[in-house]
């Protein structure tokens, strides 16, 4: 079902490479002060544990290596696997970091340029070519197949994926994660996980009649229920983003 | 074909067996045929709350396993000849059931059966899983508290993604609100969530609210199905249930706080 994400695929021969997009966080690190950095990380680590938990991430260099002294990579991975986050490539690596990517197991990504399979949930994919959901806007066309509508509650421990944009029709339990590479439209109260743009559309919304949410995340920025505890609305808000920052408000 | 009726909850000890042994009494006594199976495994709780365990011969395991036929398994109930139970065996664990041996015994039931109620284990696990696999109805058993509605929630979940009838894409399973072990008085004090805020959190068709009640553990220590206790507001509710499942049109009963009369306060039935 496509509510579900374990189904076993059982396929005649006995493996196939396929082309396909998944998306996975993005650590964007500003600076090569390894300290600082394992610091921040276990405190936005604390703030949603099991978002992180076992989690892929993308490496993203470019903002550190202006410097003279690149980071030591090596210990940056071991400081993620120590948080038990799992690097599945890097990009904007030197030459040296590429060599040690290799030596980790991990791809080397060149963002600019060659396109890889991977799709990113932040701001490394709006350098892509344009995605998929951005084209589709700009010809004004919506594809019927593309947007999703679920018209029964979405409970605890589901998860929907719709690749434009996604409506539902009842809410979205506690312990529920909502994602769309466009908008998301809740007509109940909105308790789960939201994370609408996850291809990295920053135009992308999020709509709810009520806003109780565990996080709500708009290509990757993202706000856990620490951060709306304070904002939670009993009225249909709107949550769209501005430079950078989830803008919440009521409708 | 029989209907199969699903019992479950997710969290443990919300009142599952005592739901499944109350509506399979209920179904059988308006005279439908009846089978009630227990699928907990390891445990064997229903054949006590049925009031049957000391006629157990065989058991669900010895069915799957071919060591017995569903014939010689079955036990009639004493109290309406159109209830069976199927017991679960104390002996063995919970990987002792196969979906193809469940499947099949499900199958040979619905020749013969009207309704067959599957009373759950807790959890989210294999035994919860095949009791709920093969269902028709689901009766999601929920207290008033925090945890149990989350539970009830995953398990609406899982219902709603891993049941037969999602996977062979047919129409969804029909889900049922019990609310159980209800007390207005402690919903007012702020101790209990009220049918308002369950309903607010799970949007599910609501069949019953059953009252928190004595009467349901001096039934079960006794080994008669709560609805039999026609006086007890639970056994009512319970027959509330099944009247309303069948059909009828019962209005709600057991959510506001009751106004005792004078005979009420004199006697203080509960
Ligand atoms: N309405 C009620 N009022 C008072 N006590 C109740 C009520 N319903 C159930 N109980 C009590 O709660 C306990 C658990 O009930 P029961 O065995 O039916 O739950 P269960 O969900 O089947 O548990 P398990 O998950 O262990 O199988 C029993 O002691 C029972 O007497
Ligand atoms: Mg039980």
């Amino acid at each position: 079902m496509s509510t579900d994400t374990e189904a076993p695929i059982y396929t005649k021969s006995a493996l196939e490479f396929k082309s396909s997009s998944f998306s996975s966080p993005v650590l964007v690190i500003h600076t090569t002060e390894l300290k600082q950095i394992t610091h921040q990380l276990k405190e936005k680590i604390a703030q949603a544990p099991e978002f992180f938990k076992n989690s892929p991430v993308l490496i993203d260099l470019q903002h550190c290596n202006d410097d003279e002294h690149p980071i030591d990579l090596g210990q940056l991975i071991t400081t993620l696997h120590a948080e038990k986050l799992f690097p599945i490539g890097i990009s904007s690596a030197n030459e040296d970091q590429k060599l040690i990517a290799i030596k980790y197991h991990i791809p080397v990504h060149t963002i600019r340029g060659t396109h890889s399979d991977i799709s990113t949930t932040k701001s490394v994919s709006t350098q892509n070519k344009p995605q998929e959901g951005t084209e589709k806007t700009k010809d004004g066309t919506i594809n019927a197949i593309e947007n999703m509508l679920i018209s029964h509650p979405v409970r605890s421990g589901q998860r929907i994926y719709a690749k434009g944009d996604l409506t539902i029709l009842s809410h979205v339990s506690a312990g529920a994660e909502v994602m769309a590479e466009g908008n998301i439209h809740v007509y109940g109260a909105l308790r789960g996980r939201a994370l609408a743009g996850v291809q990295g559309n920053p135009e992308s919304r999020i709509f709810c009649s009520a806003l109780q949410a565990e996080l709500v995340s708009i290509a990757g920025h993202y706000k856990t229920s620490e951060d709306l505890d304070k904002l939670e609305q009993h009225q249909p808000t709107q949550i769209s983003l501005q430079d950078q920052a989830l803008i919440i408000n009521n409708l | 074909m029989a209907r199969i009726i699903v019992v479950t909850s997710g969290k443990g000890g919300v009142g599952k067996t005592t739901t499944s042994a109350a509506i399979a009494m209920g179904l059988a006594k308006k005279g439908h045929k009846t089978a009630v199976i227990d699928f907990d495994v390891g445990l064997r709780n229903l054949d006590l709350i049925m009031g049957c365990e000391r006629r157990v011969v065989y058991d669900f395991v010895n069915v799957i396993n071919g060591e017995a036929t569903l014939r010689q398994a079955l036990i009639k109930d004493k109290r309406c000849n159109q209830l069976f139970i199927l017991p679960a065996s104390q002996t063995r664990d919970k990987d002792a059931l196969t979906q193809e041996g469940v499947g099949k015994i499900l199958e040979e039931l619905s020749k013969e059966f009207k309704y067959i109620v599957c009373d759950s284990p807790a959890g989210i696990e294999r035994g919860a899983n095949l009791a709920m696999y093969f269902a028709d109805d689901a009766f999601v058993v929920t207290n008033p508290e925090v945890s149990s509605v989350r539970d009830s929630d995953r398990m609406l979940g899982i219902l709603a993604s891993k049941s037969r009838r999602a996977e062979q894409g047919e129409e969804a399973i029909k889900e049922y609100l019990l609310l159980s072990r209800y007390s207005p008085e402690r919903v007012k004090l702020g101790e209990m969530l009220s049918v308002e805020d369950v309903q607010d959190i799970l949007s599910l068709h609501l069949l019953g609210v059953i009252p928190e009640s004595k009467s349901v553990l001096n039934a079960s220590n006794s080994g008669i199905p709560v609805i039999l206790d026609e006086e007890s507001n639970a056994g009512q509710s319970y027959s509330d249930i099944v009247a309303r499942y069948l059909g009828e049109d019962v209005p709600h009963r057991f959510i506001d706080e009751e106004k005792k009369g004078l005979f009420g306060k004199l006697f203080g039935r509960k």
